[in-house]
Order: structure tokens, then C-alpha cells, then sequence
């Protein structure tokens, strides 16, 4: 067994990978159509998530008027929108720090 | 009017509808295929300056339809983005809308394999049993019904009270019952699929 040897770290860089890794999140905002059980439902059915965490997320939704329901690189999110767009839910994106 | 339940054998969603409620249901369905391809969901090509390239540029729309019902279907994916919405929505709109499309046909050749004819007749009932990938189709086909009726009519959150207040004469009214009693059976189906 031996310990690790010491690396040599470079210096933080920001550039272009850092812009590339930065995180997207999809929005689901509330509407007055679509009902409750339906928006679990799909968050259930798309996403996998329990029950539990989708009825967390769909009560963000009713009463704060939207919840971030993803997170991803963009092309992730895009595909989750249009997923959502799909399922007649009202859905945006955007950088995860705005 | 019962709406939808689950059967317990096979955990099909399954219901009965009367004859003139399977007609309505069609109808429904026959006027979102119709709006969904009123509008054309090709590109202006009055923009560009190649017209070789405007001719080949058939790949999708990239504004938001006109139509407000086709504007709340097809929302902007990038609301503080207007070049990323615009490639957004040349990639997925025909997509969304073809899929919109054939989900309402399918509920309509359900419907139709379950009996329902041209001219149906009183006393006629139509019998539907839903798998699940058949009633998440279902689900959105109900859905984009009633945010069209929504749109049209103009609800809002918390205004049940001034539907419920109309004139049962009033035309609005009538729309508004429909639009709940698809709200029903979607709340139904839900209940049903979801386990």
C-alpha cells in the first residue's frame, strides 16, 4: 500500500469548459388549466421521480406560480421542455444562476 | 356521465360513454387537429436574402404562433432569449404539433373502432379501455382541449365563481360546462392510470 502521490494542481481556469458545465434548469409555471393530479402525474410518469417529490414540486408550482422541475446540461432541458410542452405543461429554461 | 375507472384485472382505464358524449369528445378532437393545422408551421421565407436557402428552409416556424391558443400549446422555451426561442421553437414545433395532432386522430379512431358511427344513434354506448400508453395519449389529447377552451374563453385562476354566476343561456356557460366535464374525465383518467 502506498499513499497517493502528491499531484500538482493547475491554477482554476475559466473558459470555455467552465461556460459549458454550467448547469440549465427547466421551469414549470402554474396555469389555471391544468389540474393537480395531472401535473403529479406527469412529473411522476416523465421524470420518475416518487410521489412525494412530484406532489413537493407540483405544490411549488400552485402556490409560489412556478418550481424548478429539472436540472441539466442544455440539450437536457431542452429535451425536457419539449417533453413538458408534450404533456400540455407551460415550461421554460434558463441558466441555472439567473 | 361516470367518467373513467380502473379495471381491476387487467389496470386498464376504462369507460362508457353515451353517444352523444363520444360524439362531443370527437368533435373536440376534430377541431384541435383542424387549429393545429390551420396555421401553417412553416417559416416566413419573405426574410431571407438567399433564395435558394429560403426555398430549402423548411425545417420549422421561429416565432410564436399568432393564435393564442397555438401561442399557450407552443410556449417560448427562452422567454429572455429571443435567438435561442427562435431555434428552439424551428426544432420542436412541427414535432410538437404533428404529435398533437396524431394523439387527438387516435382518440378519435378509438372511439370510432369502439362503435361510434357518422350519425350516432340514442341509446348507443360506447365502450373505451385505455392501456396505459393509450391513456397518457388520452391525458394530453384532454389537456390540449381544455387549454384551447381556456384560452378562448378567457379563464383565469379563482373565477369560478363568475362561470358558475352566467345565464344558463349564455353560450359561454355552455362552453364552460364542457371544458369541466373534460376537466372530469381527465381527473378521472388520471386517478385511473396512476398507480
Amino acid at each position: 500500500m502506498s499513499a497517493p502521490s502528491p499531484v500538482e494542481l493547475d491554477e482554476p481556469v475559466t473558459d470555455d469548459l467552465t461556460a459549458l458545465a454550467t448547469p440549465w434548469v427547466t421551469i414549470v409555471w402554474n396555469d389555471p388549466v391544468n389540474l393537480m393530479s395531472y401535473v403529479t402525474f406527469v412529473f411522476t410518469e416523465y421524470f420518475g421521480y416518487s410521489k412525494k417529490k412530484a406532489e413537493k414540486l407540483m405544490m411549488e408550482v400552485h402556490e409560489d406560480g412556478r418550481s424548478v422541475v429539472s436540472t441539466g446540461s442544455r440539450e437536457e432541458m431542452e429535451r425536457d421542455v419539449q417533453a413538458m410542452h408534450e404533456y400540455g405543461l407551460w415550461a421554460t429554461m434558463q441558466p441555472a444562476d439567473l | 356521465m361516470s367518467g373513467f375507472t380502473r379495471h381491476r384485472k387487467s389496470g386498464a382505464a376504462v369507460a362508457t360513454f353515451s353517444a352523444f358524449e363520444a360524439d362531443l369528445l370527437r368533435s373536440l378532437a376534430s377541431q384541435l387537429i383542424e387549429l393545429l393545422r390551420n396555421e401553417t408551421a412553416v417559416p416566413e421565407v419573405a426574410e431571407s436574402d438567399d433564395p435558394l436557402e429560403a426555398l430549402l428552409d423548411f425545417s420549422g416556424p421561429t416565432l410564436a404562433p399568432e393564435d393564442p391558443v397555438l401561442a399557450r400549446l407552443f410556449p417560448t422555451a427562452y422567454p429572455k432569449d429571443d435567438e435561442a426561442a427562435a431555434e428552439f421553437r424551428r426544432y420542436t414545433e412541427a414535432d410538437l404539433r404533428n404529435g398533437k395532432a396524431a394523439g387527438a386522430a387516435e382518440l378519435i379512431d378509438t372511439l370510432e373502432e369502439a362503435g361510434l358511427d357518422d350519425q350516432p344513434e340514442d341509446g348507443v354506448f360506447i365502450d373505451v379501455e385505455l392501456a396505459k400508453p393509450a391513456a397518457i395519449t388520452w391525458m394530453r389529447s384532454f389537456t390540449d382541449m381544455r387549454l384551447a377552451i381556456a384560452t378562448r374563453l378567457g379563464i383565469e385562476e379563482g373565477d369560478e365563481e363568475f362561470w358558475y354566476g352566467l345565464d344558463d343561456e349564455d353560450p359561454r356557460s355552455q362552453v364552460h360546462d364542457i371544458y369541466e366535464w373534460v376537466g372530469y374525465l381527465q381527473e378521472t383518467l388520471v386517478q385511473a392510470a396512476h398507480k
